[in-house]
């Protein structure tokens, strides 16, 4: 505990006014960056003397839209980093809202971590996140050809088109799916003090 | 009349023998020179993420065994460590040592099938054998804990499915096999499953030093792996690579003593480091940890010798009771019935978990809103971050290289495209 408050003082004193939010839970530190001044905040978590964060272990990219089955107040898609340093042997979460729901951009972290190249290329292929001044934003797991972003809350598990060879064509065609999704066990949140617990 | 020159493209995969699985690798060649590699994932993408998110904690298990699927424990295990976390859950010690002892025998798995893979793919063709002879007691042990051989499903949150067994179970006679014949093959199965890991954990030193002969002083492999996809630690460090990836090039970190989770702090090993960072010392560090994984096991199996107790919580709204006081008591009976229909309820917040896999840092992030399924489930592979780095490791290199490259990152691509 006492190398994560050292932590979180050094975050607050070294990003200053860049820190939006800073939170402590699970033993794990998270903060969170607005898009413009995500360059500067990363570059000083990168080289400052107290923080040292050389490696970006993931990018992740969440849609927040359909959080708690009610209404999310705020913007929808996030990237989230999951930084680690070598030298302090320490771990950082940031997060970073992208401001417009519609056309989601934030600023890339390739100059940073140049590791982070593909993560950020899933981000974008998945939930439709571009990262600006991103060297090659291709999509990378989805289809050749493949429209839209899967991971997000309102595209449906089963997709839209299904593939199968077709025999009098002689190739391989794309249809509408021709099943429906199903939900054998309901998403079910408890309400505050559920069976008096 | 001169001719034009130009750069030659070269699309290799996605079914080529070396190419582990369904990559395809869109290959810019000078000559025989590797100019820009760009490889294509995804042709084995099955959206686990997304799949998690409809499906209660349990169900999603299963799941995690077909990431990486020759270390299935290990990625079970993060899964499960980032619900206990969510969960804040404490798991039985004996638990504890159980999952250490299995990730460790995982370990060993799993290199065992990249010396495999990777020599044949230099050119080494006995050494898969070889590998293989020691994989088929291995994959023995998973099935007597799990029943099954591969994707065993067997850690749960809060500890594991169950106790390690009394018996071994042995071969029958055939009609290849005399009963002289069987009766050699089930000459260390008379035993509980701990004798018999401990007889392979005696057996297996040896079987590395053979590996070794092979391939250690070995003109033909030296010519194909020194100074080949060499890394200076800076830059691997940067390029976010883990694992024997990261200790190859000479950086001294392993999670298992950095941020030590289960026992391991208990336990006395040590974590080899290379010099060069090039695909030979990356072969020295894996053929050291699994000399490293077998003593780990054998201070496993004599704590677990000598501790019996229970091996998975008693919350049972986590883990379900047992099936006698099921049938004999209301409460565990209510119990048991809403954790097999609606599934643990996990509080809301996130969690990162991750631990020192066979491949590197393999992570869950898992993002909960209180519900019965996940928010939002992350999977951080270490394979996706090694393939990332591919272009960069093979540039310069000859065609022939780029395939020891990919063999060096032991590439799975269950993990990769998830």
């Amino acid at each position: 505990m006492a190398t994560l408050n050292a932590l979180m003082e050094s975050l607050e004193r070294v990003l200053g006014d860049k820190l939006a939010n800073i939170k402590c839970a699970l033993d794990e530190v998270t903060i969170e960056i607005k898009p413009a001044d995500f360059i500067a905040a990363a570059t000083l978590l990168r080289d400052h003397a107290e923080l040292r964060f050389e490696s970006c272990v993931d990018v992740c990219g969440v849609d927040y839209s359909a959080y708690k089955d009610s209404v999310w107040e705020g913007s929808r898609f996030a990237a989230v980093y999951h930084l680690n340093s070598y030298a302090n042997n320490q771990r950082l979460r940031v997060r970073m809202f992208a401001l417009d729901d519609d056309f989601p951009v934030v600023p890339t972290s390739v100059d940073i971590w140049p590791g982070n190249n593909w993560f950020e290329r899933e981000a974008f292929d998945l939930y439709g996140i571009v990262f600006e001044g991103h060297p090659d934003l291709r999509r990378i797991l989805t289809d050749y050809g493949f429209v839209g972003h899967p991971f997000r809350k309102d595209f449906p598990t089963s997709g839209y088109v299904e593939m199968r060879y077709d025999p009098e064509q002689g190739r391989v065609i794309y249809q509408p799916v021709t099943i429906d999704p199903r939900e054998i066990t309901p998403r079910i949140i408890r309400e505050e003090n559920y069976g008096g617990v | 009349m001169a001719s034009e020159i130009r750069n030659y493209t070269l699309n290799f995969g996605p079914q080529h023998p070396a190419a582990h699985g369904v990559l395809r690798l869109v290959l810019e060649l000078d000559g025989e020179v590797v100019e820009r590699a760009d490889p294509h994932i995804g042709l084995l993408h099955r959206a686990t993420e997304k799949l998690a998110e409809s499906k209660t904690y349990i169900q999603s298990l299963p799941y995690m065994d077909r990431l990486d699927y020759v270390s299935m424990m290990s990625n079970e295990h993060a899964y499960c460590m980032a619900i206990e976390k969510l969960l804040q859950l404490d798991v039985p010690v004996r638990a504890q040592y159980i999952r250490v002892m299995f990730d460790e025998i995982t370990r060993i798995l799993n290199h065992l099938m990249w010396i495999g893979a990777h020599g044949l793919d230099c050119g080494a063709m006995t050494i898969f054998l070889y590998a293989f002879r020691e994989r088929e007691d291995l994959m023995d042990v998973y099935e007597a804990v799990s029943g099954a051989r591969m994707h065993a499903a067997y850690y749960r949150p809060g500890g594991v499915y169950r106790d390690l067994p009394d018996t071994m179970p042995q071969y029958q006679a055939s009609k290849v096999r005399n009963a002289a014949a069987i009766r050699k093959l089930n000459e260390n199965r008379q035993g509980s499953m701990l004798d018999f890991i401990e007889d392979f954990t005696n057996r297996f030193p040896t079987y590395v030093d053979e590996y070794e002969t092979l391939l250690t002083d070995n003109r033909i492999w030296k010519q194909r792996t020194v100074g080949i996809g060499v890394l200076s630690p800076e830059r691997a460090m940067a390029l976010g690579l883990t694992g024997p990836m990261l200790r190859g090039s000479g950086v001294a970190w392993d999670l298992r003593k950095k941020q030590p989770y289960e026992v391991y702090d208990k336990l006395d090993f040590d974590i080899p480091v290379g010099i060069n960072g090039d695909c030979y010392d990356r072969y020295l560090v894996r053929i050291e940890e699994m000399r490293q994984s077998n003593r780990i096991i054998k201070q496993c199996v004599k704590w677990l010798r000598e501790n019996p107790g229970p091996v998975i919580t008693d919350n049972n709204k986590v883990a379900p009771p047992s099936r006698e006081s099921m049938k004999s008591n209301m409460e565990d009976l209510i119990h048991h019935f809403k954790l097999f229909t609606e599934g643990m309820h996990v509080p809301e917040g996130e969690a990162y978990a991750a631990v020192e896999h066979p491949k590197g840092e393999f992570g869950i992030y898992m993002v909960s809103d209180g519900a019965n399924k996940p928010y939002r489930l992350k999977i951080r592979a270490p394979g996706f971050a090694h393939l990332a780095a591919l272009d960069e490791m093979a540039r310069g290199h000859m065609l022939s290289d780029v395939v020891a490259i990919i063999g060096t990152q032991d590439i799975v691509f269950g993990e990769i495209d998830r």
